[in-house]
């Protein structure tokens, strides 16, 4: 009994570590942002990373929700005769949730682990020592450029994920399904506000921190030797994963 | 070299993500660059059930509008506010009534022009209104032989 | 001119410093042996402000780095070369941007300047025609000698070297210590080095320290060292096994 209570205080002691880590790491990584230098190099070479890699993931994900929204769209319309709001809905559930909920998960799996690693790497190898012993602030020069990586690149992608999605359904409505083009587009702008489009970016916006903020603090603080940085990516992705879903559902309740 | 196609990658892929951002924007949020501007009409209504905002305002079946606002008035009737394309003008003896697209499809403001030379202007009311008509009302009303 | 004064440091229950003096010269090469584990790492990563102290303090020209923090541990720093043992080589940049690294963040030197800084340094290791090779692609040797071409190439005042030649062949081992001790000449940094280059260490350092369990237990001349009466010196530096050492107190 007595072991049970010293298990859970241990175990939640533990919790408000990490969370106050957490949140240390996160206004350092503010305090480095408004002091230069700025890394514009590394931003670049992260933004190519986050952005340009994982687009051909993004255009094929985009694609084939966009598709299966249709058809399982079409199929439930369908019951109500409600077929010509095909349009609005494959856009708006694109739009408002699919797309960057989707695109974070994909991204983080991507490109977040592979930022955990590297910074995983690169702390048990002493290449952030060196960096720090060059006078060369390790959290400008790695972490920074990764987190506004995120913060640029997510809706971008996201944005890229949606209308991407918009004509996978329109290939599958108009060409499968025999819906007319013009009801799927026109009912499509008639139902979908800047409203929809907003809440979508401002989500894709906080994934894009929230990814990158956990992905780089994981690697920063992983454990020694192989296993640790492979602990490190997996608790990386799964965390980002959790909190992509749990923060999707929180904006969601407060944006509605 | 390296450098320059570093920059070019991330210039492509920028420029791909801001194309997409646009056309979701302009095409489907509707924001207008080259507004024409608009402006703001009420009509009174018994009753508006199914009108919301964002829905659409046509005339002979061309959208030139979307309602704005609905509120509540002293007398418990509807009061819609309605943002007409300034390239519209509307005559001051216009009917705006509550219409249906299809059975039970959604509702919409149709405006029917009158013939008057004044013309209604900002902050004007439309006063003639037809509110919209309750199927169910309709329906149980000649159910129950009251027509 | 580094001054320690009584550091400790453990990690956990494991005491690694317990006490450790040592005073080193300036313009001087001092070179620290002592058993593997013994903790020869751990002090050299608190010259650099790397790792903290449980207790005591290093001096570097008078200023007190264990206290030090931001800006003004940065402008030590930078005063500061380190070669890391295992190379602590960015993976993700060439040999040439690993060797231009200091140069391209710490001056505004010109590129055409720099670029034959890195070759004559890259050619002093003995490593031409590898500039656009990843550390990935050389052998342990050869990212050793890169991370010294590294260390080298901004001339600062101060080098720390953690077994720079550990893990190379014998005539690697001479020509890295001529290296050494030739740059040593030219510009006159103060050197620490860590090695177990018994006894080739002794020909190019003024001042050998042994850390033995945790304090420094000798200092002196390379001459004095050798001739020393200290058993446990003496015992070391004949390669002899004593019981108490570090490895089996541990197990
Ligand atoms: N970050 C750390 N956390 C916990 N223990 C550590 C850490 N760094 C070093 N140690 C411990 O400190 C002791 C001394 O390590 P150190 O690396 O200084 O040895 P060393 O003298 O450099 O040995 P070698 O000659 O093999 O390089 C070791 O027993 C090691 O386990
Ligand atoms: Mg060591």
């Amino acid at each position: 009994m007595k072991s049970i209570f010293r298990y859970l205080g241990i175990n939640v002691l533990n919790l408000f570590v990490f969370l106050g880590k957490m949140f240390l790491f996160l206004t350092e990584i503010f305090y480095c942002l408004l002091i230069p230098p700025f890394r514009f190099k590394n931003l670049l070479r992260q933004i190519r990373f986050f952005g340009n890699k994982s687009m051909i993931v993004v255009v094929f994900t985009g694609a084939f929700s966009g598709m299966v929204l249709a058809l399982q769209g079409f199929y439930a319309l369908n019951k109500f005769g409600a077929e010509a709001l095909l349009g609005p809905v494959v856009a708006l559930s694109l739009i408002r949730e699919l797309g960057p909920v989707l695109c974070a998960l994909m991204v983080t799996g991507r490109a977040g682990s592979a930022i955990t690693a590297e910074i995983g790497i690169m702390k048990i190898t002493e290449q952030l020592d060196a960096l720090t012993v060059m006078a060369v602030n390790p959290m400008k020069y790695v972490v920074v450029p990764n987190i506004l990586a995120g913060v640029i690149t997510f809706p971008l992608l996201t944005a890229i994920f949606d209308v991407i999605g918009i004509y996978g359904g329109y290939l599958v409505s108009v060409h499968a399904l025999g819906l007319s083009e013009g009801t799927y587009f026109a009912q499509m702008e008639l139902y979908v506000d800047m409203e929809d489009i907003r809440i979508g970016l401002y989500k894709a916006l906080s994934f894009g921190l929230l990814v990158s903020w956990i992905c780089t603090f994981m690697g920063y603080n992983a454990g020694y030797g192989a296993r640790g940085v492979s602990k490190a990516t997996t608790n990386a992705v799964v965390l980002s994963s959790v909190v992509i879903l749990l923060w999707d559902y929180m904006l969601g309740a407060f944006l509605l | 070299m390296k450098r320059e196609n570093l920059e070019i990658a991330v210039g492509i892929f920028v420029f791909i993500g801001i194309i997409a951002l646009g056309y979701l924007s302009f095409k489907l949020g509707k924001v207008n660059l080259f507004s024409t501007g608009a402006y703001t009409l009420y009509a009174e209504f018994d009753k508006v059930g199914g009108i919301k905002k964002g829905s659409i305002v046509e005339i002979a079946g061309v959208p030139v509008g979307s309602v704005e606002k609905i509120e509540i008035n002293e007398k418990y009737h509807a009061v819609v506010s309605i943002k007409i394309d300034s390239s519209i003008k509307i005559p001051e003896d216009s009917i705006a009534s509550v219409r249906t697209k299809g059975l039970i499809g959604e509702k919409y403001i149709q405006i029917t022009p009158g013939g008057s030379e004044q013309f209604l202007s900002k902050g004007d009311k439309i006063r003639e209104t037809e509110s919209s008509i309750d199927i169910e009302e309709v329906l149980s009303k000649y159910v129950f032989g009251k027509i | 001119m580094i001054e320690i004064k009584n550091l400790y440091k453990s990690f956990g229950k494991q005491e690694v410093l317990r006490g450790v003096n040592l005073v080193i010269q300036e313009g001087q090469v001092t070179a620290i042996i002592g058993r593997s584990g013994g903790g020869k790492s751990v002090l050299l990563k608190h010259i650099v402000g790397l790792l903290k102290p449980d207790r005591g303090s290093i001096f570097i020209k008078g200023e007190d780095i264990t206290k030090l923090k931001g800006n003004k541990l940065d402008q030590i720093r930078s005063q500061i070369g380190v070669v890391f043992q295992g190379g602590a080589l960015f993976d993700s940049m060439t040999v040439y941007e690993n060797v231009a690294f200091p140069l391209r963040e710490k001056t505004k030197l010109d590129k055409n300047v720099i670029h034959e800084a890195v070759l004559k340094s890259l050619h002093d290791v003995g490593l031409d025609g590898m500039e656009y090779k990843y550390p990935a692609e050389l052998s342990g040797g050869m990212r050793k000698r890169v991370a010294l071409a590294r260390a080298l190439i901004g001339k600062p005042k101060i080098i720390l070297f953690d077994e720079p030649t550990t893990g190379l062949d014998p005539i690697l081992v001479r020509s890295i210590h001529k290296l050494i001790k030739n740059t040593q000449k030219q510009y006159g940094f103060t050197g620490l080095i860590i090695s177990h280059e018994i006894p080739e260490i002794f020909e190019i350092s003024d001042t050998v320290a042994l850390l033995h369990e945790g304090t420094i237990i000798e200092v002196g001349t390379p001459q004095e060292i050798q001739e020393s009466d200290n058993i446990i010196v003496k015992k070391f530096i004949k390669g002899i096994e004593q019981g108490g050492n570090n490895e089996t107190g541990k197990s």
